[in-house]
C-alpha cells in the first residue's frame, strides 16, 4: 500500500486520539495487581522534593540537607524496619510547575513510599492534588496556614493559630496595640494575616496598613514610606525567602529603630539573620518551636552532630530544619507502626502509613524542640510555641515559651466550615468531604 | 480588602517622600541597565548574562571584603577591574565568534548564565552571603518627613557618576568617536582604519565592569545569592527597550520607570504598581518600537 503524507497524518491523528483517551485508563496501575511499594531485601525509597535552585534555594536547600542527614542517622541505627532508607533526591527549582511535575515522577517511575517536601503553601498546593489522586503520602515539614482537610498530607510545622495564639498578644501588651502587615505575595502570608486580625481582634489591637511585595520582590522603601505615615507600634511580617533579607536590611538603613517598631516575624530565622548581617537583625521577634540555642542534650547533639557531618555547610540549624528533621522521625514510626499492622513489609501501603500516624509521638531524645505528637484528627503537629529575640550574635534568645503544647487547629477561623477529621471535613450539615484544599 | 484599603489616601508630605524614593528607584535601576546599554547599543548583542555579571560583581565584592578584608569603597572600582577581565574573557572566548548570529548570542549567553549562577552555587553554596555597609554611611536625611537613607543617597551620587563617565567616554573622547562610528555603521567605520574587533571587546568589557559596580552595590542594599541576577535582568531590559538603546534614551525611561513605580506603589501597593508599570510599557512598545528616544542606525 502506498502512504500518502495525508494519510499517514490521519493516522497519526487517530492513534494520537486513541492514545489519549486509553492512557489514562493504562497507566494508573491497578492496586491489587500492583508491585509492592517497599520491596523485600531491597531499599526503602523515599522522594525529597525541595528547590536547590531559584529564590526559595535559600531555605529549601537546607531542608534537603537536613531530610538527608536524618537519613543517614537513621540508615546508621539500622534503618527502618531493618531495611536501609534510600532518599530519591529531586530539584523542584523554586518553580510550582515542576513540583507537580516532579511528585508525579517519583510517585509513578521511583515509586518512593512518601515525599518530603516543600516550604511555601503554593507549592504544597500544587503537589496535593496528585498526592491525593494517587492516594499517596506527602510530609510538608513547615510552618502553613491550615484551612485545609486532606488524607493524604501529614505536617510537621506550626499552624497559623499556634503561631498567632501566643506572639500577636505579646506584642501588643509590649508595643502597642498599631500593627502595620507585610507579606510576600502568595497564599500563605494573606491567611496567616486573616488569623493575626482575630487575634488582633481579641486583644484590641487594629491593623494600620497591609502590604504584599512579589516572591523574590527587593523594595521595600515604598513600604517603608507607608509606614512612616502610620507609624504603627509593630510589624508583622509573613515576608519569605531573600526578600525577607532585603526588608530588614533596608529596615535598618531607612533608620528605623527596632526598640519602637520592631518586626514581629513568622519566618526570619537563623539562616536569615547570618546573611542580613546580626546588625539587621537584632532586637526583632520570631515565633517558631525551634531556635538553634535551645538548651537541652538531644539539641546540643542535634546541632553538633548536623554541624559536624559533610551537610552542615550552612552553619546554623533553625525551626524549619528542625521541623523537617522531625517529619522524618515522623515518617519512621509511621512506616514502623504501618509494618506492625499488616505483618508483612510489601503489603505497607502510603496511605496505611498515613492512617496509622495519629498520636505518633517523637519524643525528648530525638526532637531538639522537645516532645511533640501528630494529631489523629488533622495529622498536623502538637508543639510548644515560642518566642525569640534575635540578639547581636544573630542567635534568638527565647523570651516566652508556651507552657502548654498548643493543637493545631486547621479551620481556628473557619468554624461555619465544619471540623477536620482523620476521615475527612466534618461539614456543618452533616456530610464528611474528603481531600479539601 | 475594601477600596478605601487599596488606595493610600493622599497626604503631601508622605506623597513628596514618595517622589524622593522615586529618585532612588530610578538610581538603582539605571546602574542595573547601564552596562546592558552599552553592550547592545555597540554591539547588538542581546547579553542575558547581564544579571548574573551584576551578580558576579556582588560576589567578588563579598570575597574582597569578607575573606580579604578589603574596605567597601575601595571594592567598588576592584568589582569593576574583576568584571571587566571575566567580560574580556567571555568576550574573546564566546561573543566574538557570534558576532553575524544575533539569535544565537541570545542563546549562548543564556548558557552563560546558567553556568555562571550554577558555578557561583557551586562554589560559595545556594545559601545567601553578607556584604557590610560602611558605618559613615549608616545615615539618614530626615527634614520633617522627607526621608533618605545614606546607602541610597551613596547611591544616587554613584548613578550620577556613572553616567557622567560614561558619557564623557562616548562623546568627549576620541575612543567614544570611534565607538560611536562603529556604533552607525560597522564597516565604514572599518574602512576609516578604525578596528572594530578592538572597539568590541573594549566595550564590552567597559559594560561588564559597569555591572560590576551595580552588583557590589546591589550587594550591600538588598539580598546576595546566585539567583540575584533574574530580578535585576527584566528591569535592565525594560529600561533599555524603552529607552531605545541608548545612553540618553536609558537615562529618560529609567526615570520615567522609577518615578511612576513610585507613585503607583504609594497610591496603591507594589505588586499593583507592577501591574500597571509592565502593562503601561506594553503599550507604550506598541506605539512606539523604536523606543523613547532612537538613534538612526543601520540595523546588524
Amino acid at each position: 500500500m502506498k502512504v500518502s503524507r495525508r494519510t499517514l497524518l490521519k493516522g497519526a491523528i487517530s492513534g494520537a486520539t486513541v492514545a489519549a483517551v486509553g492512557a489514562p485508563h493504562f497507566f494508573i496501575p491497578n492496586p491489587a495487581f500492583a508491585a509492592p511499594w517497599i520491596e523485600k531485601g531491597g531499599k526503602i525509597k523515599v522522594g525529597v522534593l525541595f528547590s536547590q535552585t531559584g529564590n526559595l534555594a535559600v531555605v529549601e536547600n537546607d531542608s534537603t540537607q537536613v531530610v538527608l542527614y536524618a537519613i543517614d542517622e537513621i540508615n546508621a541505627n539500622g534503618g527502618v524496619a531493618g531495611m536501609q532508607v534510600e532518599p530519591v533526591v529531586v530539584d523542584a527549582k523554586s518553580d510550582i510547575k515542576v513540583y507537580s511535575e516532579k511528585i508525579s515522577q517519583l510517585i509513578l517511575r521511583d515509586r518512593v513510599i512518601s515525599t518530603f517536601g516543600g516550604y511555601t503553601s503554593a507549592s504544597r498546593r500544587a503537589v496535593a492534588p496528585i498526592v491525593m489522586a494517587r492516594d499517596h503520602l506527602f510530609y510538608y515539614p513547615t510552618c502553613y496556614e491550615g484551612r485545609e482537610c486532606t488524607q493524604n498530607i501529614i505536617n510537621t510545622g506550626p499552624l497559623a493559630n499556634q503561631h498567632s495564639q501566643d506572639l500577636i498578644p505579646f506584642m501588643v501588651e509590649n508595643f502597642g496595640p498599631k500593627v502595620y502587615l507585610i507579606g510576600s505575595n502568595y497564599i500563605w502570608p494573606k491567611e496567616s494575616n486573616k488569623n493575626a486580625k482575630v487575634w488582633l481582634e481579641r486583644v484590641g489591637g487594629e491593623v494600620v496598613g497591609e502590604d504584599y511585595v512579589p516572591l523574590g520582590g527587593s523594595e521595600f522603601t515604598p513600604i517603608f514610606n507607608k509606614v512612616r505615615q502610620q507609624q504603627p507600634s509593630f510589624i508583622f511580617s509573613t515576608v519569605v525567602g531573600d526578600s525577607d533579607i532585603a526588608l530588614h536590611k533596608q529596615y535598618l538603613q531607612e533608620g528605623f529603630k527596632v526598640d519602637k517598631m520592631p518586626i514581629a516575624s513568622l519566618t526570619t530565622g537563623e539562616i536569615e539573620t547570618r546573611a542580613m548581617g546580626a546588625e539587621a537583625g537584632a532586637g526583632h521577634f520570631l515565633s517558631a518551636p525551634y531556635f538553634q540555642t535551645m538548651e537541652n542534650p538531644t539539641n546540643q547533639r542535634f546541632v553538633e552532630g548536623y554541624l559536624a557531618s559533610k551537610y552542615g555547610g550552612g552553619g546554623v540549624t533553625h525551626y524549619n530544619m528542625e521541623e523537617t528533621y522531625l517529619s522524618v522521625y515522623v515518617w519512621k514510626h509511621g512506616v514502623e507502626k504501618a509494618l506492625a499492622t499488616a505483618g508483612d513489609i510489601e503489603e505497607v501501603t502510603p496511605r496505611m502509613i498515613r492512617d496509622v500516624s495519629g498520636n505518633i509521638e517523637v519524643g525528648d531524645d530525638i526532637s531538639p524542640e522537645g516532645r511533640v505528637w501528630i494529631d489523629p484528627d488533622n495529622f498536623n503537629i502538637w508543639l510548644k510555641p515560642k518566642i525569640g529575640q534575635c540578639q547581636s550574635d544573630g542567635q534568638f534568645k527565647v523570651i516566652k515559651a508556651a507552657d502548654e503544647h498548643v493543637g493545631p487547629d486547621p479551620m481556628s477561623i473557619y468554624p461555619e466550615r465544619g471540623v477536620c477529621k482523620a476521615d475527612g471535613l466534618h461539614q456543618p450539615d452533616g456530610t464528611v468531604k474528603t481531600s479539601v484544599l | 480588602m475594601s477600596v478605601n484599603d487599596f488606595w493610600t489616601p493622599f497626604a503631601l508630605l508622605p506623597f513628596l517622600n514618595a517622589l524622593i524614593i522615586g529618585i532612588s528607584l530610578i538610581s538603582i535601576w539605571l546602574i542595573a541597565a547601564l552596562g546592558l546599554t552599552i553592550i547592545y547599543g555597540t554591539m547588538g548583542v542581546i547579553n542575558m548574562a547581564h544579571g548574573e555579571f551584576i551578580m558576579l560583581g556582588a560576589y567578588s565584592t563579598y570575597v574582597l571584603q569578607t575573606l580579604i578584608g578589603i574596605p567597601f569603597l575601595l571594592c567598588l572600582p576592584l568589582s569593576f577591574l574583576i568584571l571587566a577581565a571575566i567580560g574580556w574573557v567571555i568576550e574573546r572566548g564566546v561573543i566574538r565568534t557570534l558576532y553575524r548570529r544575533p539569535l544565537d548570542t541570545l542563546l549562548a549567553t543564556w548558557g552563560l548564565s546558567l553556568i555562571l549562577v550554577q558555578g557561583v552555587r557551586l562554589i560559595f553554596g545556594g545559601e545567601p552571603q553578607y556584604v557590610g555597609v560602611p558605618s559613615w554611611l549608616n545615615f539618614q536625611i530626615q527634614a520633617d518627613f522627607i526621608h533618605l537613607s545614606g546607602l541610597r543617597l551613596f547611591i544616587i551620587v554613584m548613578a550620577i557618576v556613572m553616567v557622567a563617565v560614561t558619557w564623557f567616554l562616548l562623546y568627549r573622547t576620541t575612543l567614544g568617536i570611534c565607538v560611536r562610528a562603529v556604533m552607525q555603521d560597522k564597516e565604514m567605520a572599518a574602512s576609516f582604519g578604525i578596528d572594530a574587533n578592538r572597539i568590541y571587546s573594549l566595550t564590552f568589557c567597559y559594560g561588564a565592569g559597569l555591572a560590576g559596580v551595580a552588583g557590589s552595590m546591589f550587594g550591600a542594599l538588598k539580598t546576595l545569592f546566585p539567583d540575584m541576577g533574574g530580578g535585576y535582568i527584566v528591569e535592565a531590559f525594560l529600561v533599555v527597550v524603552v529607552g531605545g538603546v541608548q545612553l540618553a534614551g536609558s537615562v529618560l525611561s529609567a526615570s520615567l520607570l522609577g518615578e511612576l513605580n513610585s507613585i503607583f506603589s504609594y497610591f496603591t501597593n507594589d505588586t499593583f504598581a507592577r501591574f500597571v508599570l509592565f502593562t503601561l510599557v506594553v503599550v507604550f512598545l506598541r506605539i512606539r518600537p523604536q523606543g523613547l528616544l532612537a538613534e538612526k542606525m543601520t540595523r546588524r
